[in-house]
């Protein structure tokens, strides 16, 4: 059984122009112990996608379909009988079985509060643990993170740690109840280059030593080509192709994925022709196209295409790609 | 590309004075220290380096945003680091700026034809509103927008398209040189792209030279012809692109290439990184000698104490003691 299993999810938001449908019809599973990389540009739902599991939608977006399931409990929102026992549930979970890092650790970290105190705050909410205890493990997982000077770096508060240290701070913060599940919403975006390198590292040796599912939400390849299992491409709302990070990157099957993997630079080429871009911008939420999402920019668009949303084709247990291209009954069609 | 340099740098300094307080020491931030390039005409000079490198403090000494506290700037035969009046003016018309945000640069309340004609009044370019208008539609064109975009406001369009309107700005004026700074990082990857074609066709067409000004190295690599690797202040290494990325010669540079994540699961995974150790030093208070001597495996006793000079080795010009005889 799967960690993860989010089936047919919609997620909306009421906007003053009206409502956002930012995820439409989002199934997913992710198994225990592994990385999962979910990639698109901004306004793809990526974020929203994992914000509705972990129940984190801001005040205007709300589920309007669809279950999730986690380690095995029912965790949607219309399953509780109210609001409050949602909200309530969540709370217990998050920071304990599922933990969240997000790209701006200095908007994460309170200001005010001592490192040692954001620290403990997990472990003395979630588990039995005494604040001796709680400090002892605070330290155990700073050192994990690779922080020089744990028992005096404790004292301090988040301004006088660096971007890269701050990001470190945010991880063990989100590994200290040894969560099953940890979602990564850009964790290296804001970080220079070399600081990256340092983050993804660490990221890596923490999949390797603990048995946790790591979601990577990131619109850039490069770090899910380094860091996942799988990978699952979304544009406009939905997944478009879902498979493992050779099956996406040496066999690509949705044009979208195509364009994506041809409009990037690799520095290992030297070739200076030009970059193939994707045509276009993408479609506008408020009014989702009737049919594929991606036909308004897509080369290879048929007239089915337009009218008909895309089934899923299978093409091996782990790859799938919504696309009328892959789909035999199209070619009557045409 | 031809032979002619347009745009020689020569020891460059550009400082800040940071002191808090009256009484408190001085305090001065050597944002650009000692630096010296050229960029050829047509040709794409790229600058990478982390945030706080100086490489945007660079560009806009360049451009005469900042004053520099040393060295000069050398645009088209003339000193053009301490002209004023309207020598200033001749030298803003043909030097122009890409910013990076393409929401911060284009003032809101007016509209892409007022945006775009703005410069070419100040500059006197034409006669007649009808002829800045054809222009306008001309330029829009250029950049790949519709001629009846021009009535619009930039809160109508994307970030793409928001930095199209500031390509076609900077091309009102007929420039020889744009500095462009970050332009495409805070755009998606698939329109970062469009842009980057689009400068590469517009550079084509019009023998235009670029300072390219950007922290992805990748896209860097790809549209420059020569890349500086700044750290702190300092143009550590310099040379043909290619050069640079495939044999790095400064221990800076190799680590800063192999903290590239490479879009390819079998490149990525087998990689072995050159993690750095701890965070660039302030640039308050530089180390005394070689400025990455805090952070370089190789770093010798010498390294802390000697500030290497720049040395020629083959294409390339490298500050770092292990090159020199």
């Amino acid at each position: 059984m799967a960690l993860v299993e989010i089936r047919d999810l919609y997620t909306e938001f009421k906007t003053d122009q009206g409502i956002v449908k930012a995820v439409r019809g989002v199934s997913l599973d992710v198994n225990q112990g592994e990385a999962l990389g979910i990639v698109g540009e901004s306004g793809s739902g990526k974020s929203q996608t994992m914000y509705s599991l972990i129940g984190l939608l801001a005040d205007n977006g709300y589920v309007a379909g669809g279950t999730f399931k986690f380690d095995g409990e029912d965790i949607t929102p219309s399953s509780f009988p109210n609001e409050r026992a949602y909200v309530e549930a969540m709370r217990k979970l998050r920071g304990d079985k599922m933990a969240m890092i997000f790209q701006d650790p200095m908007t994460f970290l309170n200001p005010v509060l001592k490192i040692g105190t954001q620290l403990v705050e997990p472990l003395l909410n979630h588990t039995d643990m005494t604040k001796a205890q709680a400090r002892e493990r605070a330290l155990e997982l700073m050192r994990l993170v690779g922080i020089p000077e744990a028992e005096k770096r404790i004292e301090q508060y988040p301004f006088e740690f660096s971007g890269g240290m701050r990001q470190r701070i945010v991880i063990a913060i989100a590994l200290a109840n040894n969560p099953k599940l940890v979602i990564a919403d850009e964790p290296t975006t804001a970080l220079d280059v070399t600081i990256q390198a340092q983050v993804l590292e660490l990221i890596d040796e923490l999949k390797k030593n603990t048995n946790s599912a790591i979601i990577m939400i990131t619109h850039d390849l490069g770090v899910v080509a380094k860091l996942c299992d799988r990978i699952a491409i979304m544009y406009g709302g939905e997944i478009v192709e879902i498979g493992t990070d050779k099956e996406i990157f040496y066999e690509p099957k949705h044009p979208y994925t195509m364009g994506l993997i041809n409009c990037i630079s690799n520095p290992e080429d030297d070739s200076k022709e030009d970059l193939k871009p994707i045509p276009g911008s993408p479609p506008d939420l408020l009014d989702p196209p009737k049919g594929c999402p991606f036909v308004e920019r897509c080369e290879k668009a048929m007239r089915v295409c337009k009218d008909f949303p895309p089934e899923v084709t299978t093409f091996s247990k782990t790859h799938q790609c919504s696309c009328w291209l892959t789909d035999e009954r199209a070619k009557y069609n045409e | 590309m031809s032979e002619n340099v347009i745009l020689q740098v020569n020891n460059l300094k550009t400082y800040f004075d940071v002191t808090k307080g009256l009484f408190a020491p001085k305090q001065i931030v050597k944002a650009v220290d000692d630096v010296t390039f050229d960029v050829k005409e047509g040709e794409t000079f790229g600058l990478v380096g982390e945030s706080g490198c100086g490489k945007t403090t660079l560009g806009r000494t360049i451009v005469k945003l900042y004053e520099p506290a040393g060295g000069s700037i050398t645009f088209e035969g003339k000193d053009v680091s301490k002209i004023k009046g309207a020598d200033l003016k001749a030298f803003r018309k043909d030097m122009q700026m890409i910013f990076q945000d393409p929401y911060a640069s284009l003032n809101p309340r007016m509209t892409v034809g007022e945006i775009i004609k703005e410069p070419m009044i100040i500059h006197n370019i034409y006669d007649t509103d009808e002829q800045r208008e054809e222009r306008a539609v001309e330029l829009l064109k250029i950049v790949g927008l519709k001629p009846d975009h021009i009535r619009r406001y930039p809160a109508e369009f994307s970030g793409g398209q928001r930095q199209r309107i500031g390509i076609a700005r900077s091309l009102a004026v007929n420039p020889k040189f744009i500095v462009c700074d970050e332009p495409i990082s805070a755009l998606d990857a698939s329109i970062q792209a469009q842009v980057v074609n689009l400068l590469k066709t517009i550079q084509k067409e019009m023998n235009i030279s670029y300072l390219f000004i950007a922290h992805d190295l990748s896209m860097v690599k790809y549209i420059s012809d020569r890349i500086g690797v700044m750290y702190l202040g300092h143009i550590v290494e310099l040379g043909p692109s290619n050069d640079v990325y495939h044999r790095p010669l400064h221990p800076y540079t190799s680590a800063l290439l192999s903290a590239i994540p490479i879009p390819d699961p079998d490149q990525a995974k087998a990689r072995n990184r050159i993690v750095l150790e701890g965070e660039v030093p302030s640039p308050i208070n530089p180390p005394a000698g070689c400025p990455f001597c805090t952070r370089c495996p190789k770093a010798t006793e010498r390294c802390h104490t000697e500030r290497p000079q720049p040395i020629e080795v083959g294409t390339r010009t490298v500050s770092c003691h292990l090159y020199e005889k």
